[in-house]
């Protein structure tokens, strides 16, 4: 039963919400009955925040280590560097988000704007 | 304090503060993403109707990405659907998180079950900053109109740039990606509560590499398990000795 086994139109679509809304919206649904049942100065809760947080910055790091498309040409050490400068401009200039946006996109788009540009 | 002095146009003003959020920098980064993933199901010969379709109902966009990778594998539906579960774990402790800084005794359920499609990575980040100046009776207001708005934008974007999304020059694209781990990570240690989460952070980036190698498959779901766990486990030991 792949994504292409009927040729009805609506078989597409119906692949989508089994495999993909029910998948996904089940744990929404399961985490507003959890939380409807822990107290709210509960340990549980900084529990579920420090595995969301780690769950998240598991996101960031493939994002990071292991991209697809346009960005996996480029050098492993440049995207390291770039999310450091922009971390470092974070926390050092204001705690404002797009500042550390602006200071890791320089670095990136930059290098490799000039590693097209400039011969070696 | 203020929870029983509910007022409707207050509740509205909140709701409208939400949709406002739309044009806010995280939002244009939110947008930029869903571009490319229009690029990317074209490229995997989804149809418009399948890609805006999927986008709407999963709301996620790993598990997205996930589904759009199964399919091209051939995957049966068993296995997408273990697949996309697995990217989608995350979404619970998130949840949990989020619902009890905006419930009220007077909360009625369905409100809660039916504004949990919103959590997703940007909505929820931007829900637990924005949330320390809003009142508590109309985060849900709020919440509402942020998370609708970003569906439907989003949701309407993807249809609209379907067609160009895979045209863009290499260089943009590149830039356009590089935004997404950026502002996670800069957003979600701002919104971090407790030291335990910063612990959390740091482990979970450094664990990644490990678990990757070890269940390419599984490394999101593990990292975050042993991450979470270790954080909680170091705060509980230091709140212990009194620090």
């Amino acid at each position: 039963m792949t994504f292409t086994a009927y040729d009805a139109p609506w078989w597409p679509f119906l692949f989508i919400l089994l495999a993909g809304w029910l998948p996904t919206d089940i744990w929404r649904f399961l985490g507003v009955y959890f939380a409807g049942h822990v107290r709210e100065d509960s340990a549980f809760l900084v529990l579920a925040r420090t595995l969301a947080t780690a769950l998240v910055a598991a996101v960031i790091a493939k994002l990071v280590l292991y991209p697809e498309g346009a960005l996996a040409g480029s050098p492993l050490a440049l995207r390291l560097s770039a999310m450091a400068l922009g971390f470092l401009v974070y926390v050092t200039m204001g705690r404002k988000v797009y500042r550390g946006v602006i200071a890791g996109e320089v670095l990136l788009v930059g290098y490799l704007w000039l590693s097209q540009h400039v011969p070696h | 304090m203020t929870e029983d002095m509910y007022d409707g146009a207050e509740a509205w003003r909140w709701f409208w503060r939400g949709v406002a959020q739309v044009a806010t920098i995280p939002s244009v980064i939110l947008m930029f993403a869903f571009v490319g993933f229009a690029g990317l199901c074209r490229d995997a010969g989804f149809t418009l109707a399948e890609t805006v379709f999927m986008a709407g109902t999963i709301w996620a966009l790993p598990a997205n990405v996930v589904l759009v990778g199964a399919v091209l594998s051939k995957a049966s539906i068993f296995t997408a659907a273990l697949s996309v579960a697995l990217s989608s774990i995350r979404l619970l402790p998130m949840a949990v998180a989020i619902l009890p800084e905006m419930r009220t005794p007077k909360t009625r359920k369905v409100t809660l079950y039916l504004l949990s499609h919103f959590v997703a990575i940007t909505a929820w980040v931007m829900a637990l900053e924005r949330f320390r100046v809003i009142p508590k009776p109309y985060r849900t207001a709020f919440f509402g109109g942020m998370g609708g708005i970003f569906l439907l934008a989003n949701l309407l974007l993807v249809a609209v740039t379907f067609e160009i999304a895979d045209r863009l020059p290499p260089l943009f694209a590149a830039a356009l990606i590089f935004i997404t781990p950026l502002y996670f990570l800069f957003s979600l240690w701002g919104s971090a509560r407790e030291r335990e989460s910063h612990l959390a952070m740091v482990i979970g980036l450094l664990l990644t590499p490990l678990f990757h190698w070890l269940a390419p498959e599984m490394d999101i779901l593990l990292t975050g398990l042993v991450g979470g766990t270790v954080a909680f486990a170091a705060g509980r030991l230091a709140r212990r000795r009194g620090q």
